[in-house]
């Protein structure tokens, strides 16, 4: 177990060396929080006014004392208070995750859903045509940007059909949640394109290599049913590399599709921080930085321990 | 020629390099002035023209040359694509190898860092870099070459661990061989073929990210060209005018897909243990 126990322990120290950095990182942007966020009323601001303003967002401090406030305030969750939302940035952060946890969902589901039985049909067809239409579908759904993917979308939508996806006013899902999913469907579409196609080609190549192993060879002999030998002997141990894949994509999605959600219009993660950036919100894109980092960092751990307990060569030799 | 040739016989090899050999003429006619009107003229009576036999792919909102525009824009994500990545494989190999070849406390400290860079999602710190210097060309580069540099030196950690313990080190060692001639001879040139595997595909995903930044506006600053600042363009107007989006968005796709192709025909020649992986 010594591999997992050094893995838990490098955990707080990258978050720690995650938090210097955001928080170094966001004072080397140019202009001041203050000015931004009251834009050209700043210029109207008395210089007590200013410093006033300055104590309560606790911008007044040198770095360090500002760093180590909100380091200890992080374990009392407390992360200070966003310029933009005039709200706790925790509140602001927990706000829009929901959707961003949702749209991460939706999209994995699609790309297992289609990525996973895509593989295994390829795989069993090697190198027929068959096999060959769906690796060229999967290369080129890997190299299509997701927005060009959501461009292409609405505009067979609103060309071929003359209507557009529901942009702007936002249904959470326990309010109405077949609305909810008419809006979120595309975006998981989006989002699900490019990802079910590494999935495909993942689960291709490890279906293959688990096909020419012994004990398939073996299942195969006895007169197992090949059916049954694809999808009970070959399928569960070909899963484990797309394990890792969709863990280390979900965390990515986790961190909120920026451009997905530009592109929708939807109120996620994603485009919170870029707005929160574009507003020099220190302690909001601070806060969100690091929420995104330690969710990331948090399903990265667990595709690690998911693969160490999968594979007990990586559990027992450690790295 | 060896690797061209196994290159041509490989069939994604043949196509992704026949697709990054076009492109990259296009580059160079864009990068010098070969296009087929000046990308910046407007041609004021033109705007929004369907793609005719002066303007093949048509014109965009202020009466420009699409063409132009696609081919200047081609040469413009190639110049970020190719600065970021060289500069990433540079930087990551000289961590990598130093990390290796050091250990201890260095290896340590280093791969902690480059821990916490990819505990960031890498377009997350992309932004983050370009609101600190700025949205424009070289800040993409910068963005997407530290973005990067933590993939390339685990990349050459690894293998130059492992080389580090060969016979052959050893004997280089024995002979009085100096550092830097068995850093250089004897672990960078084992680690051309992996290293060559990862740049190809790591070209496809910085133009992904290019892309991406301009898209969001933080990349390339108009009234220069690029393909994803095109794209952003087009948004408004697909309907009116589909070719604004179809033109750049194949062009985008098919760079991508390119170096994707060929990125993995040279996995299949150069490193056969991961094999269609």
């Amino acid at each position: 177990m010594s591999y997992v126990i050094r893995r838990l322990r490098a955990f707080p120290l990258v978050l720690i060396g995650v938090s210097i950095i955001v928080f170094i990182a966001i004072r080397l942007v140019p202009g001041d929080s203050i000015t931004a966020m009251l834009g050209t009323e700043a210029g109207l601001l008395t210089p007590q006014q200013r410093d006033s303003l300055a104590v309560y967002f606790g911008i007044d401090q040198p770095w360090p004392v500002q760093y180590w406030r909100w380091f200890t305030g992080l374990f009392s969750g407390d992360l200070g208070i966003s310029v933009t939302y005039g709200k706790p940035v925790l509140t602001v952060i927990l706000e829009r995750f929901p959707l961003t946890l949702e749209l991460a969902l939706l999209a994995m589901l699609i790309a297992l859903s289609i990525g996973v039985p895509a593989g295994v049909f390829a795989a069993t067809r090697n190198e027929r045509p068959a096999d060959l239409g769906v690796r060229v579908a999967a290369m080129i759904g890997q190299s299509t940007p997701s927005f060009v993917v959501g461009l292409v979308i609405i505009y067979i939508l609103s060309a071929g059909f003359g209507v557009l996806p529901t942009m702007g006013a936002f249904t959470p899902i326990w309010q109405d949640p077949l609305q909810n999913l008419g809006q979120m469907i595309l975006p998981a579409i989006t989002l699900g394109c490019a990802f079910a196609s590494s999935v495909t080609r993942v689960t291709r190549s490890a279906m293959l290599d688990v096909l020419s192993d012994d004990y398939v060879r073996t299942a195969r002999s006895k007169g197992t049913p090949e059916r049954q030998v694809i999808w009970r002997h070959a399928l569960p141990n070909a899963l484990v590399p797309v394990v890792t894949l969709s863990g280390i994509e979900f965390g990515y999605l986790l961190g909120g599709a920026v451009i997905v959600e530009q592109i929708y219009a939807l109120p996620g993660l994603g485009r919170m921080v870029l707005e929160a950036i574009l507003q020099r919100d220190y302690a909001l894109v601070q806060g969100a930085v690091l929420f995104i980092a330690l969710n990331f960092m948090i399903v990265n751990l667990l595709v690690d321990l998911a693969y160490a307990a999968l594979d007990p060569r990586i559990r027992l030799e450690g790295r | 020629m060896r690797i061209l040739r196994a290159i041509f016989s490989h069939p994604s090899g043949r196509i992704g390099g026949a697709i990054v050999l076009v492109y990259l003429l296009v580059a160079l006619a864009g990068a010098v002035g070969l296009t087929p009107h000046d990308p910046l003229m407007q041609y004021r009576i033109d705007r929004l023209q369907a793609p005719t036999s002066s303007y093949w792919m048509g014109t965009d909102l202020f009466g420009r040359d699409v063409m132009s525009r696609l081919m200047k824009g081609v040469g413009q994500s190639f110049t970020v694509a190719f600065f970021s990545v060289a500069l990433a494989t540079l930087a990551g190999t000289v961590l990598g190898l130093t990390a290796a070849w050091y250990g201890g406390r260095w290896d340590t400290l280093l791969m902690r860092f480059m821990d916490v860079l990819l505990a960031f999602p890498a377009i997350l710190l992309a932004l983050l870099i370009v609101t600190i210097i700025g949205p424009g060309t070289w800040t993409s580069v910068a963005a997407i070459s530290i973005v990067y540099t933590p993939i390339f030196t685990r990349v050459v950690r690894g293998p130059a661990l492992s080389l580090k313990a060969r016979d052959f080190v050893d004997a280089a060692r024995t002979f009085g061989s100096s550092r830097t001639y068995i850093l250089t001879r004897h672990l960078l040139l084992n680690l051309v073929a992996p290293l060559t595997v990862q740049v190809t595909l790591a070209l496809a995903w910085a133009l992904l990210t290019e892309a991406g930044l301009s898209f969001l506006g933080l990349g390339t600053q108009p009234p220069a060209s690029s393909l994803g600042l095109m794209l952003s363009d087009a948004r408004n107007l697909m309907e009116q005018a589909p070719w604004l989006l179809a033109f750049p968005a194949v062009a985008i796709m098919l760079s991508i897909l390119g170096f994707n192709l060929l990125g993995d025909a040279l996995r299949d020649i150069l490193d056969p243990k991961t094999r269609r992986a």
